[in-house]
């Protein structure tokens, strides 16, 4: 078993070769999705052609910086269809990648700490059920059973009410992911080339897509594939394209390590937090947003301050547990909070972007079917109601929405 | 019986206090004033730790912060037990209770060393490429596993019962950091005037004159003077002295977060005192006086407990007078730790010898170790430490290679130079730049209004640290007005300088060796691991450092990032500026998550609101519920009913007579002035204009974009005047929303808005009975349904007290709600109870309010409508002026897919079988049979059991329902499918006949 | 957190009184029943979310309670002035130099250049 690891792989990870002249595909950003695109490119769609340009290097955006919660509870059809087909292909990267990327299906669990909450969740559990996606609903003392740490006191500010389950949500090393991804990729012929940033999208006289002018020279290409969180407004800028986009930083912070502690991952909408355990023993908590624009990777003490607050409310057992590390990312952020994967008004431009918060568990997914719509230059039918054109016709997927406001 | 290590003559602490401490079940003696680290060591204790990934035995590196080794549990109680505390910082109380981590049986003994063995195995990056077949195993068998054997400590595992504490702080200066140059520059500022906070992470300021045995300043000892220089500034007025307070996190516009440990060092802290305190500081300026931070030797098994920083050893001598060892060996790149072997050898302990890399030191720290007989090899390395739970022994050899020679060791003394302390600065988004004669990062340009002085500026000896750093004091003086005084600079001398680096691997840690020598202690990154990391292709240092987890151990990296750069460099074959330098990021040193959160727990989590007759419902049995911040009365039960006979009860006798409902938590908002019509015109859908004053009517507020905002009832006042009222949820939103379409876009209209929600208690009197409950009471008004028609709106008095008394209905019922200023709300209510009472009514609660107006059909938004709904969605089509040419949501509504058929459309459902109350947010499909993924048509958004009906009901959207009237269409539930026939969604007097009833 | 300079209170203010409302000087179309939907969309979604500077709303939630602009650079986060509410958008040329002192970028080798004392304040004892 241990010789399997040891001796069938390459001793390197991925190459880092000179750009070509050009290729078939570009695809402007070595994050998760961006390296999964090429990944799925090469494997599913015999483009080999293909290169990934970073401004920085691999995995080193929002995919480095994110509490790698999986999940597909979603609500609507869209959503759930393409988280689900994603959390789909986490069952198995580890396989199909030939790396570890330490898929952990420990459970994420959503608490509801009013009847509000309690309507919400349960929409979802029910959607999720006819969807064919697991969801269950815990009373409090179910939910405390499967967490131990979680506090269901009756007398807490906002005391527990109930839970959704889905137990096949988890986390994943997200560094690994990237890593099993670009090695991968790089395997297979694609190009990984880091330290290159894109400054300039070119096309011809038709509009439709030539190359990309970046920091290491022009380099041609017949399609673009946009996967540049963080970034995704600046890039289709280059092309012309204005985007309904906002670009917010997000915190998150671990704790020291500790023995294991905390069996699962919990979120919370209403207290505002969300907390699992890394398999290095690091509590992981993901904070906020701040209410600004910025393009910063820095925050607020003051979200942090919100966030801990809500963790040591739910669990008061961790007030003396230790902030070991602090970090921000740029999260892009559409109108209806659902992302963009789509074919473009420029022939030969796509563009993968708008996740906010929640792309890390979509990864494997959103590669898969964004290497199709670049591959076949349409659509996956999972992708297809990700439009840019939805914010002019009205028809939003609006899982915040669907969260409401409390009455 | 321990041994005893204390030097008699030597350190700072009165001998007498001693302090009583345990240590994994083992008692021992040591002084009051010793860190945790400095009794073990005085009672020749190396052995403390072990490490994450092999579990090595580790002992004490370090005198400080960036202890990566010490790392123990504190136990106070049952409730007060803390992980990952570095025992070179914990102070030790009399008392003290603490145990080592990771291991098991016993430190001694410890099974988990097994991996330290296959270590070939473990190496960087092992993980990934392993533990994945067969896949089922991966979950079952070695995640657990490498779970179970990753943590340090052991999280706490009941509630804390300590406290913590905040204060928010401004000043014109701000200094971190209390050493030398740190003093210095709050000594400059200080005099002047201006407001200075001066903070230092140890018990007692002074920094590296801790150890630094030679210094003077003005002619004083080092220590003396930094000991009399902060009691002079302490009790200066215009300056805060924080000791024991570090300064984790600098963030936007020179704000900096400080965590100050109050009571971790008592014995006995009592009850008053918080454990910690956070300050938030915002200065006008901020000194960085940081210092620097030594770097190990990177050599085989320098891990081995006795193994650590010269500086460290010359502090526990110096300071708290103990002694390493009794025969001591030194491995150096630089001058600093000959001071620590001249110190130690003056003090008795035999240096064994004292080993430099470098080919011919000459220095006058050189001269006096030779001339005090120390044998000094130089041009030589230290390639391996012998000893496995102590160090016995150091091999040595020429770095080019020859013969070995080892050396009997008891401890085992290193430097490989300083890094200074840029973390802060760092932070601050200043950039830093590499200096390539010194080979270390100093601060390049800076972000902020910031200064570094001393040591973290890369200053090497004491006179130019003390005249930069008070300098720099003196220019923030002026800048922020302080007044001009005689300057009294301190004159520093001492004969020591900082000057000199090494960094990477010694020789002996060569590629091809198959040794152990590490980089980072903690996480057990070895120099072969970052080569190995190189050669799978890692450019970047942020890979290296994720991959191998150098660096990101609860030290951070503080001695040893600055290796593994240079080991990736050297690898790479590349400059180390082109590697690069991993981002610092806050906390400087781990943070205690209850000093962050300080006062906001439990009650104080989030703000509580309840409204005037809160403590009376609660006394008449209420069960109360949380509607966001508002605390709410659910239902009256009474003895003997649950929620369901104490709803229906409410509901059934508000029909029949009346019930008093408590909506104060409504938001209320005046719109008022010559523009209020206009206003409303375009903030709402309805028409508004031709509104008689003292009519009411329903209002629905849209975004932009179409979708339901809020709604709400409301009153024309006057012709200038109106009465919004919003949801409970909404008022906070909708108030801002009006705001900024005032402010920004129709600042044209002569309007003005006061949010009067707090100022209004509203008491909903509901039912047949309501007119003859409330008209005792009322003064003023005419209450008849001629004079006062269902929806108008009456100011007069009621009890004696202003009251605005609006008729209008949440049930279908006649109803009132009586508006009368917050202060009298309880009275206003006992006085209508009272009225109440003589007519059977009853209080109810939101519950019997939702009941009552889902029987109506009356929407809730936020229930039924979820932001994705539009007024014609919820057959609330009427309230939208079909002649208005502008208001908010007006085009919105006109999108494409807004007027597209199929959508989601409000609509009854009730149960083939009435008993069955179905679930909210239930699904709905027309075919049953149909296989996952079923295309879901709807669901349920309100649904209940009705007394009054005599079954169950609901209301659901359902795409194109209001098409579907009489069809069946099916929930189905986890374990059956429940049939539902679509109806009106008013399911009680559908002709509203009851309102004047 | 940001220091925020209310231009109606004239005075530097901690964030947490402040509410960010998007992106400035998007005017509502007065005829807007009458825009078409590519402009409604302009309108209401498209944003120019600039790598730079970028000209925002705040309202002084907790303080004044009245909105302005904010001319900031997102990628610092430092604001390079901020402006009444109707007032023109403002040339950044023009302004270009204008920033708050406490972002002032001061290397350390400019420490003890001589300036002028030319508005010094002098401060009370008790006032610190």
């Amino acid at each position: 078993m241990l010789d399997h690891g040891r001796h069938e792989h390459p001793d390197w990870l991925w190459r880092s070769p000179e750009p070509r002249t050009g290729y078939d595909a570009i695809i402007v950003g070595a994050g998760g999705h961006g390296l999964a695109t090429a990944y799925y490119l090469a494997e599913r769609h015999g483009m080999t052609d293909v290169a990934v340009l970073d401004r920085g290097w691999l995995g080193g955006g929002n995919m480095g910086r994110n509490t790698t919660i999986i999940r597909s509870n979603y609500l609507y059809d869209e959503s759930a269809g393409i988280y689900d087909h994603a959390l789909k292909l986490w069952d198995g990267l580890s396989q199909d990648l030939n790396y570890n990327v330490m898929y952990s299906a420990r459970g994420v669990m959503m608490l509801a700490h009013n009847v509000h909450d309690i309507q919400v969740l349960k929409r979802h559990v029910h959607a999720n059920r006819l969807n064919g996606i697991d969801n269950e609903w815990l009373t409090p003392e179910q939910a405390k059973e499967f967490c131990p740490p979680l506090n269901i006191s009756r007398d807490a500010r906002y005391p527990v009410v109930g839970a959704s389950l889905q137990r096949r949500g988890g986390t994943a090393r997200h560094d690994a992911v990237a890593w099993g991804y670009a090695r991968a990729a790089s395997a297979r012929g694609v190009h990984i080339i880091q330290n290159c940033e894109v400054t300039g999208i070119k096309r011809a006289a038709g509009g439709q897509v030539t190359g990309v002018e970046t920091s290491k020279g022009s380099i041609g290409a017949k399609k673009i594939g946009v996967v540049a969180a963080g970034h995704s407004s600046v890039i289709m800028n280059m092309a012309g394209i204005r985007m309904p986009l906002e670009s917010y930083p997000l915190q998150a912070l671990v704790s020291e390590p500790v023995k294991p502690v905390f069996p699962c991952v919990v979120m919370s909408n209403t207290v505002h937090a969300y907390i699992s355990q890394s398999d290095k023993g690091e509590l992981v908590i993901g904070a906020g947003t701040d209410q600004y624009i910025s393009y910063s990777q820095t925050g607020g003490l003051h979200i942090l301050n919100h966030t801990l607050d809500a963790i040591c409310e739910m669990f008061p057992m961790f007030t003396r547990m230790k902030m070991l590390r602090s970090w921000g990312g740029i999260v892009d952020v559409t109108p209806d909070r659902s992302p963009i994967l789509a074919k473009t008004p420029v022939k030969g431009l796509y563009v993968n972007c708008g996740w906010g918060t929640g792309g890390f568990k979509a990864t494997p997914g959103s590669g898969n079917v964004f290497a199709h719509t670049i591959a076949r230059d349409e659509p996956h039918p999972i992708n297809a109601p990700f439009t840019i054109e939805r914010f002019r016709t009205g028809r939003l997927i609006d899982e915040a929405a669907a969260a409401a406001v409390a009455h | 019986m321990a041994a005893n290590y204390r030097i008699s003559g030597h350190g700072r602490l009165a001998q007498a206090k001693t302090a009583r401490f345990s240590f994994d079940g083992r008692s021992f003696a040591g002084v009051q004033g010793d860190t945790l680290a400095s009794a073990l060591l005085a009672n020749g204790v190396h052995l403390v730790g072990r490490s994450f990934k092999y579990h090595r035995p580790r002992g004490i590196l370090s005198a400080g912060a960036e202890e990566p080794n010490a790392l123990v549990q504190i136990v106070r109680d049952a409730a007060r037990k803390t992980p990952n505390v570095r025992a070179t910082v914990q102070e030790l109380y009399d008392g003290l209770t603490a145990h080592s981590q990771n291991r098991w049986p016993s430190l001694a003994f410890d099974i988990g060393a097994a991996s330290d063995r296959a270590g070939g195995m473990f190496s960087a990056g092992f993980y990934y490429k392993t533990f994945m077949w067969p896949k089922a195993a991966w979950k079952a068998f070695y995640e657990p596993r490498i779970r179970a054997a990753a943590g340090l400590g052991v999280a706490p595992d009941q509630p804390d019962p300590d406290h913590y504490a905040s204060r928010f702080a401004h000043c014109d200066v701000l200094v971190l950091g209390g050493g030398a140059a740190g003093i210095a520059a709050a000594l400059a500022a200080a005099e002047t005037g201006v407001r200075v906070i001066l903070c230092d992470e140890q018990a007692e300021f002074g920094g590296a004159l801790r150890f630094e045995a030679g210094a003077s300043v003005d002619g004083a000892n080092g220590w003396a003077w930094a000991q009399a220089t902060v009691a002079k500034l302490a009790a200066m007025d215009n300056v805060r002295v924080l000791p024991r307070t570090t300064a984790f996190g600098y963030y936007a516009q020179n704000f900096v977060g400080l965590v100050e440990r109050i009571s971790d060092h008592l014995a006995r802290p009592g009850d008053g005192l918080p454990r910690e305190r956070l300050w938030q500081v915002r200065a006008k300026r901020v000194i960085l006086a940081t210092g620097s931070i030594e770097r190990h030797m990177v050599f085989a098994d320098n891990d081995r407990p006795g193994v650590m920083l010269a500086s460290a050893a010359r502090t526990y001598l110096n300071h708290y007078g103990v002694a390493v060892g009794r025969n001591v060996g030194v491995y150096t790149a630089n001058d600093t730790a000959y001071a620590a072997a001249i110190d130690l050898k003056k003090a008795g302990v035999n240096i064994a010898a004292i080993v430099d890399l470098r080919d011919n030191p000459s220095s006058p720290a050189v001269d006096e170790a030779r001339a005090l007989g120390i044998e000094v090899n130089h041009g030589r390395a230290v390639i391996r430490a012998g000893g496995k739970l102590r160090v016995s022994s150091m091999t040595i050899q020429p770095k080019t290679g020859g013969g070995e020679r080892t050396i009997p060791v008891d401890a085992l003394l290193m430097s490989s130079g300083w890094t200074p302390s840029v973390h802060l600065f760092s932070q601050s988004r200043g950039k830093v730049a590499f200096d390539d004669a010194t080979k270390r990062f100093l601060p390049g340009s800076y972000a902020q209004d910031c200064v570094s002085v001393g040591a973290c500026n890369g200053t090497d000896d004491l006179t130019a640290t003390v005249d930069e750093a008070y300098a720099a004091g003196e220019k923030a003086a002026r800048d922020f007005g302080g007044k001009a005084v005689k300057s009294l600079r301190p004159k520093a001398v001492s004969t020591e300088s900082f000057a000199g680096n090494m960094l990477g691997a010694g020789p002996g840690a060569g590629l091809d060796k198959p040794v152990k020598a590490f980089v980072d202690f903690q996480n057990d990154v070895t120099a072969k691991d970052i080569r190995l990391a190189v050669k799978e292709g890692m450019r970047s240092i942020e890979h290296v450092k994720r991959f191998t987890t150098t660096g990101m151990a609860t030290d951070q990296g503080k001695t040893s990032n600055m290796h593994g750069l240079a080991i990736a460099a050297e690898t790479l074959g590349k400059e180390i500026p082109e590697v690069g330098l991993t981002t610092f990021r806050a906390p400087y040193t781990p943070v205690t998550f209850g000093a962050i959160v300080n006062h906001g727990r439990g009650a104080l989590f989030d703000p509580t609101r309840k409204t005037a007759t809160h403590a009376w419902a609660e006394a008449h049995g209420a069960v109360v519920e949380d509607v966001g911040q508002w605390k709410r009365a659910w239902y009256f039960p009474k003895a003997g009913e649950d929620m369901h006979a104490a709803v229906n009860r409410e509901c059934v006798t508000v029909r029949k007579s009346a019930g008093l409902f408590d909506a104060s938590t409504l938001g209320k908002i005046e719109v008022v002035g010559p523009d209020a019509a206009k206003f409303m015109e375009l903030l709402y859908t309805n028409p508004w204009e031709k509104l008689d004053s003292g009519r009411c009517r329903y209002g629905i507020m849209l975004r932009e974009d179409g979708f339901i905002y809020d709604d709400g009832v409301v009153g024309r006042l006057a012709p200038d005047r109106f009465h919004v009222t919003t949801t409970t949820g909404g008022a906070a939103r909708v108030m801002n929303h009006m705001e900024d379409y005032l402010q920004t876009e129709f600042p044209h209209l002569n309007v003005w808005l006061t949010s009067i929600s707090e100022q209004w208690a509203v008491i909903a009197v509901q039912g047949p009975n309501s007119r003859k409950i409330i008209e005792p009471l009322a003064e003023g008004i005419d209450m008849s349904d001629e004079a006062m028609p269902h929806m108008s709106v009456r100011e007069g008095k009621i009890c004696g007290v202003p009251t605005r008394l609006f008729r209008m209905s949440f049930t279908g019922d006649r109803g009132f709600e009586v508006n009368v200023p917050a202060d009298y709300g309880l009275a206003v209510w006992e006085a209508l109870w009272a009225e109440g009472q003589k007519h059977g009514a009853c209080a109810y609660g939101t519950e019997t309010m939702h009941v009552l107006r889902a029987e109506k059909g009356y929407i809730i938004v936020g229930q039924d409508t979820d932001g994705t709904v539009t007024p014609n969605d919820t057959g609330l089509d009427w309230a939208v002026g079909k002649k208005k040419t502008d208001f908010v949501g007006i085009r919105g509504l006109t999108r494409p897919d807004l007027a597209a058929p199929g959508r989601k459309q409000l609509v009854g459902l009730k149960t083939k079988d009435p008993k069955i109350v179905l679930e909210e947010g239930a699904q709905i499909v027309a075919d049953p049979k149909q296989p996952v993924s079923m295309k879901m048509i709807g669901h349920v958004t309100s649904s209940y059991w009705s007394e009054n009906c005599g079954r169950s009901i609901a209301m659901a959207l359902v795409a194109d329902g209001r098409a579907m009237m009489g069809k069946t269409l099916y929930v189905p539930m986890p374990n059956s499918v429940i049939e539902v026939e679509v109806c009106s969604p008013v399911f009680f007097d559908e002709k509203g006949g009851r309102l004047n009833g | 957190m940001l220091l925020i300079r209310c231009p109606y209170c004239e005075e530097e203010r901690p964030e947490l009184e402040f509410r960010n409302a998007g992106e400035a000087h998007i005017a509502r179309p007065s005829n807007i029943a009458a825009t078409s939907d590519e402009d409604f969309e302009k309108f209401f979604f498209i944003r120019s979310n600039p790598k730079g500077i970028i000209f925002e709303r705040w309202r002084h939630m907790h303080g004044c309670a009245r909105f302005f602009n904010a001319v900031r650079d997102t990628v610092s986060d430092k604001f390079v002035m901020t402006y009444k509410a109707g007032e023109p958008k403002p040339d950044l040329a023009a302004i270009a130099e204008s920033g708050p002192a406490a972002w002032a970028n001061r290397p350390p080798d400019q420490l003890n250049v001589k300036k002028p004392a030319a508005k010094r304040k002098t401060i009370k004892k008790g006032e610190a």
